[in-house]
């Protein structure tokens, strides 16, 4: 069966629930429509998605630390999204292409990027840490939504190109509200884009509840876009793996967009500049303690059989090693050279930006007697 | 050479280009089976495909955005705001994520987009019909800024811009779409001058008048009736807004000593505020008088019966020069 079997109302057939296949205590839910996109995924992928999800979770924590240490000016938690993450991006073949906004860590270090790039961007040393092309993975957004109609017109592309390859955006619940999604929707259905809107309604866009963004549930939103909108346990890891494995292969059989709502939570701030404090009571959290998206797949595991304490022992050292190496790359970015700043502003020579830069150079050269390097071929004093 | 519209040129230029570079896609609202609503992309759809020449829906922001999508997939977009005063809604795609992704991606992402805009007034058109927006994006990095003023250049230049590896904003005048000159359609694009020279289309002693679109033409006309008064007027059509050709301008204003800008969009952080400024820094020892800006007035596009009242014509480009030349003008009799 496929999504566009249903109606798009039809998806929430129970008003308010979501796909689940593996609940909170880690028992595994049977769904005659998607157990069949996960047959594959047995207990040793079962322990790959947990050990995913460890270590995104421990490179997020020593990105808080680093942050707190005063080595990153900002960090983004993803804490809680493990599993939204984590399984959306291990259904993406290689050649597709994933646009995000800032908050997506564990798409980005699925994707193969260094760890270095992971914190270029919050250490301040560059816009972005990584070459889009070479992961497959867009330079993080920042302006909310924005990349929906990036991820759209990439995707227009790849059917211009006669690809099988598909395109997934990023976003949040709050960028509902922004018009360039809604945009995108327009765009992607019209021209039967191959394209996956990944929705992380985390409940909360820095201080405000989704339901300042929606008064019914955000993947009734495709109804008016004439695409199917499916709402997913975004703790369940198995489950949102099924669902955008099935809302790709649509995307890649010609049959255009889909929106998948994953129902999750930021268990931390919105940044570590943010005091959820101020806006949220801790019952709400412990609420969504009890949801972990981890600890439902070590217990479904244990269930299985799996030998779960050698796994816990494993997964901790590989992740123990990671933010080690987080760390490392973090503390060996350095400042990058003055009249760097010039760099890449245009593609091709500019009468403009050489003149700014000569003069910014004579102006540093008058500290210490020599213009700095700068980074590329524009660079250095003219 | 053939005689051509300006408006047809930009059509023999798109033509061009399509036929050069299977990458490059035209984007726009009518401009597939209508071939827009000035028929500037008239029968490109019909030749090149609904693929090549897209019919979008009606969002700038969605054109914009989807454009950005298309540059990281590797294609050259050339996207058409119906018109000036419609490019507003996609404008932070445009300063946001156009004119920024080559230096966020550190050079890594190509934005290789054109977006054509049809601008400017004299049209007798409705609200938002007749705005020159072009300040907004010259003082946006990472853009260039270009605008066509006649034939020839225009089929020169939209196809420049489609080469170009960096987002230009290209200004079309809409009130001389329909003015023919001689273009030269064999003419190599290689051996073309460069989009981001000014040229000196009337050659003079006096002055230097410093313009661009819509406005050449009056400028022109204005240095001929000058000249039967005995003063000699440099007319300089700018072309680009960004980078702007400062060494073509400062050779003329070595020479000359006096400096008349003139364009349709207001004085208030105009073009014209920034070249007055530079030029008076580069060139302050041998100005003769304070540059003179001959420019719309700070207001909201006026209707259609008042246009004539906000846009710079020839008897006002005329007072201007007679103010840089230190002649009774229209402000002789008031301070500052």
């Amino acid at each position: 069966m496929t999504l566009s079997d249903r109606d798009a109302t039809g998806l929430l057939t129970r008003p308010g629930s979501f796909v689940q296949l593996v609940d909170e205590t880690g028992a595994r839910r049977h769904d005659a429509e998607f157990d069949p996109w996960v047959a594959d995924v047995d207990a040793a992928a079962l322990g790959r998605l947990y050990r995913d999800m460890v270590i995104v979770r421990r490179l997020d924590a020593e990105g808080v630390a680093l942050q707190r240490q005063g080595e990153l000016g900002l960090w983004p938690p993803l804490a809680g999204q493990e599993a939204a993450q984590i399984g959306s991006v291990r259904a993406l073949h290689d050649d597709d292409f994933a646009f995000t906004s800032y908050r997506e860590l564990a798409v980005a270090w699925a994707r193969g990027v260094p760890p270095e790039g992971l914190v270029a961007t919050w250490r301040g040393t560059a816009s972005s840490g990584w070459d889009p092309a070479a992961h497959r993975v867009a330079v993080p957004q920042i302006i909310i939504g924005a990349q929906a109609l990036h991820a759209t017109g990439y995707a227009m592309g790849l059917r211009w190109d006669h690809s099988d390859a598909a395109a997934i955006a990023y976003f949040g619940d709050g960028a509902t509200s922004e018009g360039d999604v809604s945009e995108a929707f327009v765009f992607a259905s019209s021209f039967e884009a191959p394209v996956v809107f990944f929705c992380q309604n985390n409940q909360w866009a820095i201080s405000e509840p989704v339901g300042l963004q929606s008064k019914q549930e955000l993947a009734r939103r495709a109804d008016g876009f004439a695409m199917p909108g499916i709402r997913v346990d975004g703790n369940d890891v198995l489950a949102v793996l099924a669902v955008t494995r099935m809302a790709l292969e649509r995307a890649r059989r010609g049959e255009g967009p889909s929106l998948i709502e994953a129902v999750t939570y930021r268990m931390g701030p919105h940044t570590t500049a943010d005091d959820p404090s101020r806006y949220r009571d801790d019952t709400e959290l412990a609420a969504w303690r009890e949801r972990d998206p981890i600890a439902r797949v070590l217990a479904l595991l244990d269930g299985l059989g799996a030998d779960v304490a050698g796994l816990e022992r494993e997964t901790a050292e590989a992740a123990g090693r990671a933010a080690a190496e987080l760390r490392a790359a973090c503390l060996g970015l350095t400042d990058p050279p003055a009249l760097s700043v010039f760099d890449h502003v245009y593609a091709e020579p500019n009468t403009h930006v050489e003149r700014q830069r000569e003069r910014y150079a004579r102006y540093l050269a008058l500290f210490d007697g020599t213009p700095d390097e700068a980074s590329d071929e524009h660079g250095g004093a003219r | 050479m053939t005689t051509l519209t300006l408006g047809k040129a930009l059509n023999r230029g798109l033509r061009n280009a399509l036929a050069a570079d299977d990458r490059v896609v035209l984007m726009g609202e009518d401009i597939g089976t209508l071939g827009g609503v000035f028929r500037i992309t008239d029968g490109l759809q019909a030749e090149f495909g609904r693929e090549r020449v897209v019919d979008s829906p009606l969002s700038e922001a969605g054109l914009i955005g989807t454009a950005v999508g298309l540059a990281y997939r590797g294609f050259r977009p050339v996207v058409e705001i119906q018109f000036d005063g419609f490019i507003y809604p996609g404008f932070d795609q445009i300063v946001a994520q156009v004119a920024k992704l080559h230096y966020r991606s550190r050079g890594a992402v190509k934005v290789p987009i054109t977006i054509r805009v049809p601008f400017g007034g004299g049209i007798g058109a409705a609200e938002h019909h007749s705005e020159s927006p072009e300040a907004y994006f010259a003082h946006t990095a990472g853009l260039r800024v270009v605008v066509c003023s006649n034939p020839a250049d225009a089929h020169v230049m939209i196809q420049q811009a489609i080469a170009s590896d960096d987002p230009v904003l290209f200004f079309e005048p809409k009130r001389r779409y329909h003015v023919k000159g001689e273009v030269d359609e064999e003419a190599s694009l290689a051996d073309a001058k460069p989009m981001g020279i000014a040229t000196v289309v009337t050659a003079g002693d006096d002055v230097t008048l410093v313009t661009y679109g819509g406005l050449v033409q009056t400028a022109k006309d204005a240095a001929v009736a000058a000249a039967e008064d005995g003063i000699s007027i440099e007319v300089i059509d700018l072309r680009s807004l960004a980078p702007v050709d400062y060494p073509t301008l400062e050779a003329s204003l070595r020479r000359t000593g006096r400096l008349v800008i003139a364009h349709e969009a207001g004085q208030q952080g105009g073009v014209g505020a920034e070249i007055a400024a530079s030029l008076t820094e580069r060139c302050f020892d041998f100005l003769e008088h304070a540059p003179v800006r001959v420019t719309g007035h700070d207001i909201p596009y006026p209707p259609a019966k008042l246009e004539q009242h906000h846009l710079p014509d020839l008897d006002r480009i005329l007072d201007g020069v007679d103010r840089v030349l230190g002649r009774a003008n229209s402000l002789s009799e008031v301070e500052a």
